[in-house]
């Protein structure tokens, strides 16, 4: 990139696709300049929301006064740690009763027809101290920008990408999708881990028009990722077969 | 008379919910109807909302006061999220529709937080004429359309790099005009 810089008022006001995103949080981990433009632009971004106020429904207040009693605050950053900080996503139950793996795993392979490309992935260092904790980083551009970061890129029959990054030192993956087709009406996209043992294990559920999601659940021992189309509300054990497989083995 | 918002979020880390209810009171509105701006489907953009108020409640103790603003802070992550939500595959037919479609009729409220939202709209509005058309332009469609600043290029028919550049010069004259910022 020639002139990164430049991206900075783009970067202010979420102008970037997610590669241009995480490039450039890369770069503000070495540019303090980018980094004081950034927030200063994001200050007068934050203005425009002057102009549009709109009264909203009285029970948005209700549903979000609701649902933060359920959830903890997270603590500071601390310093000169690489925290990864646990996903609060909605319940999903963990609990996969044991399948035989491999009669899964032979069904997964035939189905992997609506895959073009089994991506081999590949370890991605970034040789800078750690001041990514200055940031506010969110989770899934740590685990973009984490030293490890393993990406799996994978491109559908119908031309949308989807690129697994995982992080074994953040013990986390993170989904990045480009033109990804809306699931059909009453379903959703449905994200999994896959375990040696335990094969397909819930990641949580992609939000609707969402192209970055942060997966639920420890990557670090994964041998692999899925994302199947399940019913809304999600499934325990996938119910189709998968829409995009990630194999983590090759890398 | 308005709390002070980076206290309440500072509250809100330690696990004050009236302080984070104070908070929404004080941002709901212009966090709403920027939502509805950028996602259109006010449906969606209550969704929006709520994913991100809960980020905020999530992780407000890591809101930095040396960085900036609360407000920022908060209009940031809603800002984040409302792209996010549009940025989909029913994203790709809105360029087929006009982009210079008249904006939405808003509806105004005479809350407290309304009347104050429009002296502060007034001075925004002010600032923004100091920007040339061609930046105005440009940084209405990367913030409230939600487009990179590359969709941005070809909707205008720019080069690349103009266009970020428009983006970048225009926000660095609204932050001057506003007297904000570094």
């Amino acid at each position: 990139m020639n002139d990164i810089h430049a991206l900075s008022g783009a970067y202010a006001v979420d102008a970037l696709d997610d590669i241009e995103r995480a490039q450039f949080a890369r770069h503000l981990t070495q540019c303090s300049e980018c980094r004081t433009e950034v927030d200063s632009s994001r200050e007068a971004a934050g203005l425009l929301a002057e102009t549009t106020a709109v009264e909203p429904p009285a029970d948005l207040r209700n549903r979000v006064l609701a649902e933060i009693k359920t959830v903890r605050p997270l603590p500071p950053i601390a310093p000169d740690t690489s925290v990864a900080t646990t996903v609060e996503s909605a319940p999903v139950a963990v609990q996969v009763a044991g399948r035989p793996q491999r009669s899964w795993l032979r069904g997964l392979v035939a189905a992997a027809a609506v895959v073009a490309a089994v991506g081999a992935g590949g370890v991605v260092w970034h040789p800078w101290s750690d001041e990514s904790s200055d940031l506010q980083l969110s989770a899934a551009d740590q685990v973009i920008q984490a030293p490890d970061a393993e990406r799996f890129p994978q491109t559908l029959e119908n031309g949308a990408e989807a690129t697994l990054v995982r992080s074994k030192s953040m013990n986390q993956a993170v989904l990045l999708t480009k033109n990804m087709p809306a699931p059909p009406a009453g379903k959703v996209y449905e994200l999994w881990l896959q375990d040696a043992d335990l094969g397909m294990v819930p990641a949580g559920l992609m939000p609707d028009g969402a192209s970055t999601v942060l997966l639920s659940g420890a990557a670090a021992d994964a041998i692999g990722a899925g994302i199947t189309v399940e019913p809304q509300g999600g499934s325990h054990q996938p119910t189709t077969d998968p829409v995009v497989l990630f194999s983590f083995e090759n890398a | 008379m308005s709390p002070d918002l980076g206290e309440l979020l500072k509250l809100s880390g330690l696990g004050d919910e009236a302080a984070f209810a104070q908070l929404y009171d004080a941002t709901s509105a212009r966090g709403f109807g920027l939502a509805v701006r950028v996602v259109r489907d006010p449906a969606q953009a209550e969704e929006v909302c709520q994913e991100a108020f809960l980020e905020i409640w999530r992780t407000s103790a890591r809101f930095d006061a040396a960085k900036g603003s609360a407000i920022s802070w908060v209009f940031t992550i809603i800002h984040r999220k409302s792209v996010d939500r549009v940025r989909s595959a029913e994203a790709s037919t809105r360029r087929d529709t006009t982009y210079h479609q008249k904006n939405q009729p808003i509806d105004h409220d005479t809350t407290a937080e309304a009347v104050q939202a429009s002296f502060e709209a007034r001075r925004v509005r002010g600032a923004l004429n100091t920007l040339t058309a061609v930046q105005r332009e440009a940084l209405e469609l990367a913030y409230f359309g939600g487009y990179t600043h590359t969709e941005v290029a070809t909707m205008l028919d720019l080069p690349v790099g103009t266009a970020k550049t428009r983006i970048r010069d225009g926000l660095i004259r609204l932050r001057d005009a506003m007297g904000v910022g570094a």
